[in-house]
């Protein structure tokens, strides 16, 4: 059956590079399904299906472990993938009523989309960003740190006018006692 | 620990630009992989790198030295490092900031110990959460290659090392040092039977050494300066550097650069502020989220060191401490971390797959206030069936939690049970306390 997804030529080479940092094609099917995700946005039947032909494996296997993964979407989603970390540390500091106040605010609930399609909200695990917590991740990439709901306020805004937020480097907590006199 | 202030950051010096490699070569960076290369055997490495000290920073704490020395002589065919950089136990954020601020130190770090093992390939694993940080590695790796420390005859020397960055995709799971390679091989990480030990059949069924990605950036250190000085740093059993990272309810939550066997008490007050809004300490979880709580009146004189938190009844795990105050609702961080158990049991044993479950289950039914008068008990019997009868030790990370948050914050727990149709359970043996 003739697919309607297909690799570039310049997206084969791509595959041929990263199958020869492994030594088996197996391997090389995490990485390919990340191209193949971002790519098409979400790993359908039919891309699951290229990827398998792509590397010569069944798609029962591509499927296997595209749902073994959290971060493989095999199924549709929102423009804007908030997955807000209500974990252990984030949860202490509230996440959970960050959460709700997400859903509130976007009219659908934990793990939904909105009509409109623009976002999907998610509570996830540990991010391991606990020390700038709560923090969410947005489209399996960008970390928001420290968030308040005056916070989340202003990231649906410029996410609305499709502003996505630049990489925020944390930086070392100080260390005062280093300037301190020693006693 | 009477002078922790005189402390001077070694993985994270506060140098501007160090993660480019010019000013990482500036600082003599590489210089301990020219040496090793130059100058010393494998065994040489090897025997070090065990003199040091030097213990797994991933959260068993196993000597580092002796795990390579496991490694069987090479037979001429591929033989592999895994670096595991999966990060993911609740509570610990401190790989990444090597990944960010000092990306090069892990590199020479891990091609020292590639060249210890003699691999022939290097797979440095990283949670698919931190796409931004393998990018700023991978343009690391580039120029690390460009400037010849990595590839074919290194530094012109006749050893040659491939090096590869595996991106995961969100599982916990994968930091298992088993499941992490049945990951790279693009399957379902299941944890496997163990033994055969990776150092026998690993990646691809071939010898395979894993470690941390704090453990190999500690690696360069000791070349740099000799087993002797490093292990002169912190607790004499478990010495060196440690990147505490700090979370929770701290006025500074962050990572803190210190060397080990710091007084908890110092950490939290003195060191990352004490607690936010003047309140007072419940419970410290020191080290990750499967490490046992430690209340308020557990922690004088503890410090971070395998042995005095082991007496203290917790364990060292990723130094990732969380500090939860005098509001906090045990029951409900209880809750959380069991969920976090379930939802990333691989469900291949039963006692994990449903006994995570379970757990969840009734922890819940306790904080929704309908507790039955048994379930405190029938929790840690469940507990006792989890522990030491899965493939994996996930079972015990999430077992060891309940059992001890239970027994340690017990009136909680009955408060509010009582609070149910039910009548107050019986008082829990406290045993294993
Ligand atoms: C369920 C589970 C999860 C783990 N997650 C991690 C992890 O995220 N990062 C890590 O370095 N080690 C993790 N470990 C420990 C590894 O299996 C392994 O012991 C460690 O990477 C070895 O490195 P080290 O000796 O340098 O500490 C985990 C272990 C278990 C049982
Ligand atoms: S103990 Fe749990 S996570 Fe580990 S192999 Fe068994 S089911 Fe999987
Ligand atoms: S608990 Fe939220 S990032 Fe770790």
């Amino acid at each position: 059956m003739a697919t309607e997804y297909t690799f570039s030529a310049e997206e084969l080479a791509r595959i041929a590079d990263i199958r020869r940092r492994y030594p088996t094609a197996r391997a090389a099917l995490m990485p390919v399904l990340w191209m193949a995700q971002e790519k098409f946005g979400w790993l359908s039947r039919g891309v699951i299906e290229l990827v398998a032909q792509t590397l010569g494996l069944s798609p029962a296997e591509v499927y296997g472990v595209a749902t073994f993964y959290t971060m493989y979407h095999t199924e549709a989603h929102g423009r804007y993938v908030l997955d807000l970390c209500t974990c252990l540390s984030c949860q202490v500091l509230g996440a959970e009523e960050l959460l709700h106040y997400l859903e509130e605010r976007l009219g659908v609930r934990d793990g939904q989309t909105t009509p409109d399609g623009l976002f999907t909200i998610r509570h996830t695990e540990c991010l391991g960003a606990c020390g700038s917590g709560p923090v969410l991740m947005l489209n399996n990439r960008r970390y928001v740190h420290r968030l308040s709901r005056e916070r989340l306020d202003q990231l649906l805004e410029e996410l609305r006018q499709g502003r996505i937020p630049e990489f925020e480097s944390i930086p070392l907590p100080e260390r005062h006692w280093e300037n301190e006199e020693p006693s | 620990m009477t002078n922790w202030k005189a402390y001077r950051p070694l993985l994270l010096p506060p140098i501007r630009g160090l993660d480019r490699i010019e000013v990482y070569e500036q600082h003599g960076g590489y210089e301990a992989l020219r040496r090793v290369l130059a100058e010393w055997t494998p065994a040489r490495v090897i025997e070090e790198v065990k003199a040091s000290g030097l213990r797994g920073r991933g959260g068993a704490g196993f000597s580092t030295g002796l795990k390579w020395s496991f490694m069987p002589p090479p037979d001429g065919r591929p033989r592999y490092l895994c670096v595991n950089g999966d990060e993911s136990e609740p509570g610990t954020f401190k790989d990444r900031q090597i990944l960010e601020f000092n990306p090069h130190l892990l590199i020479e770090g891990a091609l020292i110990a590639a060249y210890a093992i003699q691999a022939t390939a290097i797979y440095l694993y990283i949670r698919g959460e931190y796409a931004d940080w393998i990018d700023r590695v991978e343009v690391a790796l580039l120029q690390a290659r460009e400037r010849g420390y990595i590839g074919e005859r290194v530094l012109g020397t006749d050893w040659s090392i491939a090096f590869y960055v595996h991106r995961g995709a969100g599982a916990y799971i994968c930091g298992e040092e088993s499941a992490l390679m049945e990951s790279i091989e693009g399957k379902r990480a299941y944890p496997r039977q163990k033994p055969p030990f990776p150092a026998q059949r690993g990646l691809w069924g071939r010898p395979t050494t894993i470690n941390n990605v704090e453990t190999l950036a500690n690696v360069p250190l000791i070349i740099r300066h000799g087993a002797e000085w490093y292990n002169q740093i912190g607790a004499p059993k478990h010495p060196g550097p440690i990147l505490y990272g700090i979370s929770g309810h701290v006025n500074r939550p962050g990572v803190y650069e210190l060397p080990s066997g710091m007084p908890i008490e110092t950490l939290i007050y003195e060191v990352a502020g004490g607690i936010r809004g003047g309140k007072r300490l419940k419970a410290v979880i020191p080290g990750g989220s499967s490490t046992p709580p430690l209340r308020a009146d557990q922690i004088a004189g503890v410090t971070m060191d395998a042995e005095s938190l082991r007496a203290a009844g917790s364990m060292m795990g990723t130094a990732g401490m969380v500090v939860l105050d005098e509001d906090t609702d045990m029951v409900r961080v209880l809750v959380r971390i069991a969920e976090f158990y379930h939802h990333e049991s691989c469900g291949q044993c039963t006692p994990c797959r449903e006994g995570t479950g379970w757990l969840v289950k009734i922890l819940r039914r306790i904080e929704r206030g309908e507790g039955k008068p048994a379930d405190l008990e029938l929790l840690l019997e469940i507990c006792n069936q989890m522990e030491g009868r899965t493939v994996c030790a996930l079972a015990d990370a999430a077992a060891w939690p309940v059992r001890h948050t239970i027994q340690r914050f017990r009136e909680e727990f009955e408060a509010r049970c009582r609070g149910s149709l039910f009548s107050v359970p019986e008082p829990i043996p406290s045993t294993s306390q």
